[in-house]
């Protein structure tokens, strides 16, 4: 059963196309990375999914009821707002302190942190608070948008444990945009890589071979196998910066 | 002589104004719209000046000169100049054209002064009904919006997420700002009215650690500078803007300088 999915979807900013031709769909348990350059539309694809923005074209029919969880970008929060953990997690609904304390757990962090004030947390630390956020209205889909960003690479690996540990035992969906290809290589279920449309999608080792991934992302890394789908006959110009790829 | 009406009708009207300027003056300062607040104050001088020339209450020019400023800044914002210098441009035009068209009505026995700086002997009793009725629609607005306007301050990003819209809640509050403003100005003056906003929020800040807290203390604050900053003014015949401004800021020094001792007994 899909818990969203998306038909021939075009989104336009301000005039601009940012994305066409987009099928997708998530199922229940998956875990699915969003792959892309900057300015590849990744952003405007999940926002689009989870109901932020509607489409120019093409329809996003999400499952009635779905509970979606959802972890932004590095947020700053401003140290002229006094805000504790557990004054963050209320937001805007107001949770009890089992709930809280619960969410603090699933997201591997001790329950006494709620008392504490969120500008004096670690960027780890912040984005475990982010993913217990996200978790508190038991959500069957987690949306995280480049959720270890500004993160060191022992953090990266850490919260991308952390996040496979919640789906096995949550067993929600994960959606994610993440540049932290090697990571995400292993634990994604899907990869789909976006540059304006989706240029290829299908298991990691699959995408990490296919020539438009490699186009955008150089060759460092390697796979065998086929892919599910393939799209030959896309058209965006290749203006990027290729030997730069894997800034992540 | 402290104890006559027109003290007391200034007061009341000063505690009106303190009240919604405490909680409001959060959200200026959480985010940053204290050059918003000197847009709109400078354009309720212009209010003033259009009151004047067309012959209409002073209290409605000075509320539509600011909410239409309020609103100019909404639409304008994001659309290609950096909001500071947008702010920028327009606070200060507003600020010229308003002294300027003063002058140039040749209105007689208009003390521009008053305008800039607050003076309490203004107050009537029509203007503290208009006061405590803006007030309370302020206050009851921040109460009615407040997990919205919270969340959209923490994380724009967020708040969509959780089906707020972001750019309604800027608006709201950019229009709570504009209603101070414009009934602030007779009592505090277009010059100082931002820091009444700002001064007892960020005193708040370092003594408190939610933002309901933070929000409650600076009405509070900002209650005890205008009623000491009103006596000083009434005893002294001073402005009452700067009188206001002062007792304000004589707090927030105390409050800093007992953060930094804390700070270092602890540390």
């Amino acid at each position: 059963m899909n818990l969203i999915s998306a038909r021939n979807l075009a989104i336009t900013l301000d005039g601009r196309p940012i994305l066409r031709d987009v099928d997708f769909s998530i199922h229940a348990g998956e875990i699915v990375t969003v792959v892309g350059p900057n300015g590849s539309g990744k952003s405007t694809f999940m926002r689009a999914l989870v109901g932020a923005l509607s489409p120019a074209r093409g329809t996003v029919t999400r499952q009635a009821g779905l509970r979606i969880g959802y972890v932004p970008q590095v947020l700053h929060i401003d140290r002229t707002l006094p805000l504790t953990v557990a004054r963050f997690l209320s937001l805007p609904v107001r949770r009890n302190k089992a709930e809280i304390d619960d969410a603090l757990t699933d997201a591997g962090l001790s329950p006494e942190i709620a008392a504490q004030q969120v500008s004096a947390l670690s960027g780890g630390q912040f984005q475990r608070v982010l993913l217990a956020r996200a978790l508190l209205g038991d959500p069957q889909l987690l949306v995280l948008d480049e959720p270890t960003k500004g993160l060191d690479q022992p953090g990266v690996a850490a919260f991308y444990l952390l996040v496979e540990d919640v789906r096995r035992r949550l067993g929600c969906a994960v959606l994610m945009v993440s540049h932290d290809l090697h990571v995400v290589m292993s634990a994604s279920d899907r990869v789909i890589c976006i540059n304006g449309h989706i240029c290829c999608e299908g298991a990691p080792v699959a995408v990490s071979k296919a020539p438009e991934y490699r186009a955008l992302f150089g060759q460092g890394t390697r796979g065998a196998l086929a892919l599910y789908h393939h799209d030959h006959d896309h058209g965006h110009d290749h203006s990027h910066d290729h030997s730069r790829g894997n800034e992540a | 002589m402290i104890f006559d009406a027109f003290f007391f009708s200034a007061l009341l009207a000063g505690i009106g104004i303190a009240l919604a300027a405490g909680p409001l003056g959060c959200f200026v300062v959480w985010r940053r719209m204290a050059y918003f607040g000197d847009a709109t104050a400078h354009a309720a001088i212009f209010g003033v000046a259009l009151a004047l020339a067309f012959d209409a209450a002073i209290s409605v020019g000075v509320i539509v000169s600011a909410v239409g400023m309020a609103t100019a800044v909404f639409m304008l914002t994001g659309r290609g100049l950096a909001v500071d210098t947008l702010l920028g441009v327009a606070a200060h035009s507003a600020l010229a054209f308003g002294v300027l068209a003063l002058a140039l009505t040749g209105e007689r026995g208009i003390d521009l002064e008053a305008y800039l700086f607050g003076d309490i002997l203004n107050v009537s009793m029509r203007d503290i009904g208009l006061i405590w009725i803006g007030a309370i629609l302020i206050g009851g607005l921040l109460v009615w919006r407040w997990p919205s306007l919270l969340t959209s301050t923490v994380s724009e990003d967020l708040a969509r997420a959780e089906g707020i819209r972001p750019a309604r809640e800027r608006l709201i509050l950019m229009l709570a700002v504009a209603v101070l403003v414009a009934m602030s100005i007779e009592v505090v003056g277009a010059l100082l009215v931002t820091a009444l906003l700002v001064i007892p929020a960020a005193t708040a800040r370092s003594l408190t650690s939610t933002p309901e807290g933070m929000a409650m203390l600076a009405a509070a604050l900002a209650v005890m500078a205008t009623s000491f900053g009103l006596v000083m003014s009434f005893a002294w015949d001073a402005p009452a803007g700067p009188a206001i401004v002062t007792t304000s800021a004589m707090g927030f020094a105390i409050a800093a300088l007992a953060h930094v001792l804390k700070r270092s007994h602890l540390g």
